[in-house]
């Protein structure tokens, strides 16, 4: 194995951390993300580009890494997000259920603590996330989806740049165990 | 099945995820016909299941219903067979009693026209005997039958009969090669005797070789026999050729065409005239005056002998009445004046023919020479001077001069 995936991945030898989270850890961060998805942009109209509530499914979905773990984050956090929002329940649940899937899949083989790799783990699961609700909003709702792939591209971007330092907040209220 | 979920368990949990999110996407999710998601995927799901389980059911349904409308509709073939039989039989039945009828009807009208008195028969048997042209008939002396009656169809004579019992009687058909019958020709009225040969077929003999007979001509009796009537059809000329020493004349005989199932036997017969033979000319011609028929008259209106009204018939009633106008007795005493015609006070005796005889003898005398109508009503026909030849036949229709035709 070449140094980059020496340094990015997690081998055997290093083995693989289990991270869990107090109780309230978990209800409260996606609640807080989803409070503030909902009424920051009263204020700041621009906060509509993030999506909070997606990062912090990643985030819980990686460093738990259980995909398991991350189905039902992802079905949790999206059903709520859904119930804040003008569109039927479980639009948000599927794409978000996925997702933590996926990034919970995904976090097996990498070493998710270090920056560059969250900072592409979250802009490659924002444009997932993005074209599947697009996806889904137009097979289900017959809605006409945003197709312009470089305003996804800059979304993505942005949102990558939140995630790294939202990843540093929640990895202080996480609990190691080995 | 659990090793398998346990294997994939992840990826299971995340399709059941997905599931449960879409149905309650679909709950809530109305169509522009506002119709459910749920409820359209539903139905959606269910039709094409439904249409395959609907159309095994008609299909299995039909089979079975198709299977036993079968038997039923072998049975009611066989039911339709058997009565088509029976139907059949039965149609064929009423035909044969159709054509009994229809026979019956034409033997009814044809007795109906023809002057001479004649009784139905019916066919009842045959002749045992092998190639036997005789036959039975159900009429005997009980019905006034007699032996050696003419047997006829309205299409032509059939035979003679032989002998007679109470109730049936033995016909001798004109086939038979015991069978003979005098015959005229229609059209060169050659006079001939029709002879049976034991086939279908009949000859006419004692034809003179230079005898104008035609092939398709018509044979009628000629009545001289004493046992037909005159003017019945025997059959068309088959064939006609010179013989050795007679004419050979074959003859069809038209009687026995179309089976025998009814017959007249004639009790008494009347002549008739023979019917003249229509020619191709394409100029319509009246038809011959009935000058043969003789006209009953007060006179003679129960003289039984009146009814067989030949040329000799007609003479000898001529003589037997002058003889008992009067008073002669033939046989006995000098023979009556036959220039007195019957009903005519008999003349003064022989005088000078410059003295003047009776002012009633004169006149009579040429009336009945030539033959006018007297005060008794006596046909034109009938001839005062006995020695005088017949009438000759009509000049229109036939072709052969009187001195061709036998005296009768």
């Amino acid at each position: 194995m070449n140094q980059f995936g020496e340094t990015y991945t997690l081998g055997r030898a290093r083995g693989r951390k289990l991270l869990r989270f107090r109780l309230w850890v978990l209800l409260a961060a996606p609640l807080a993300a989803i409070l503030s998805q909902v009424y920051v942009p009263l204020f700041f109209s621009p906060f509509t580009l993030f999506d909070l509530p997606l990062l912090v499914t990643v985030y819980f979905a990686v460093m738990r890494r259980s995909p398991m773990f991350g189905i039902f984050a992802g079905a949790g956090i999206g059903l709520v997000q859904d119930a804040l929002s003008q569109q039927p329940l479980g639009m948000f649940g599927m794409v978000k259920t996925v997702v933590g899937f996926i990034a919970a899949s995904v976090s097996v083989r990498f070493d998710v603590e270090l920056a560059p790799v969250r900072f592409t783990l979250a802009c490659l699961f924002f444009l997932l996330h993005h074209f599947a609700y697009a996806g889904l909003a137009h097979w289900l709702l017959g809605q006409a989806g945003e197709a312009e792939f470089g305003r996804a591209l800059l979304m993505a971007f942005l949102n990558a740049l939140v995630a790294v330092p939202l990843f540093h907040l929640l990895d202080r209220l996480k609990k190691d165990e080995d | 099945m659990e090793t398998l979920l346990n294997r994939y368990r992840n990826v299971t949990v995340l399709l059941l995820a997905l599931f449960a999110q879409l149905i309650l996407l679909a709950y809530q999710v109305k169509t522009n016909e506002d119709v459910r998601l749920i409820r359209l995927w539903a139905v959606s799901a269910v039709t094409p299941l439904a249409r395959l389980l609907e159309t095994g059911r008609a299909r299995a349904s039909s089979l079975i219903e198709d299977y036993f409308d079968l038997v039923g509709v072998r049975q009611e073939n066989r039911r339709l067979l058997a009565e088509l039989g029976r139907l059949k039989m039965e149609n064929q039945y009423l035909r044969t009693e159709l054509g009994t009828a229809e026979r019956a009807e034409a033997l009814a009208a044809f007795q109906a026209r023809s002057p001479s008195k004649t009784v139905a028969a019916r066919v009842i048997a045959t002749g045992a005997g092998q190639g036997s042209k005789v036959v039975f008939v159900d009429r005997g002396s009980n019905s006034g039958v007699q032996k050696g009656m003419a047997v006829i169809k309205p299409s032509g004579i059939v035979g003679r009969v032989m002998a007679v019992y109470p109730a049936s009687a033995q016909v001798l058909l004109v086939s038979d090669a015991n069978f003979a019958a005098g015959v005229i020709s229609q059209k060169h009225r050659v006079v001939g005797t029709l002879k049976g040969t034991g086939s279908s077929h009949c000859i006419v003999d004692y034809l003179q070789n230079e005898e104008r007979v035609e092939v398709g001509e018509w044979f009628y009796t000629s009545g001289d026999d004493r046992l037909y009537p005159r003017g019945l059809p025997v059959g068309p000329v088959t064939s006609a050729g010179t013989g050795k020493t007679f004419k050979q004349v074959h003859i069809m005989p038209s009687g026995l065409e179309g089976g025998l199932d009814e017959v007249l036997i004639v009790i008494e017969g009347v002549h008739q005239p023979i019917p003249e033979s229509q020619q191709a000319t394409g100029i319509y011609m009246l038809p011959v005056p009935q000058e043969e028929q003789p006209q009953p008259d007060a006179a003679t209106a129960g003289d039984r002998s009146f009814l067989l009204s030949t040329e000799a018939d007609r003479l000898l009633d001529h003589y037997k009445r002058v003889g008992e106008a009067q008073g002669h007795v033939f046989g006995e005493g000098p023979t009556p004046d036959f220039n007195i015609q019957p009903g005519e006070p008999a003349p003064a005796p022989a005088q000078a023919p410059g003295e003047g005889g009776s002012a009633e003898a004169a006149p009579a005398a040429p009336a009945a020479l030539s033959g006018q109508p007297q005060a008794g009503g006596a046909t034109p026909a009938r001839k005062s001077v006995p020695a005088q030849l017949p009438k000759q036949r009509p000049a229109a229709t036939s072709a052969k001069p009187p001195a061709d035709e036998p005296v009768r």
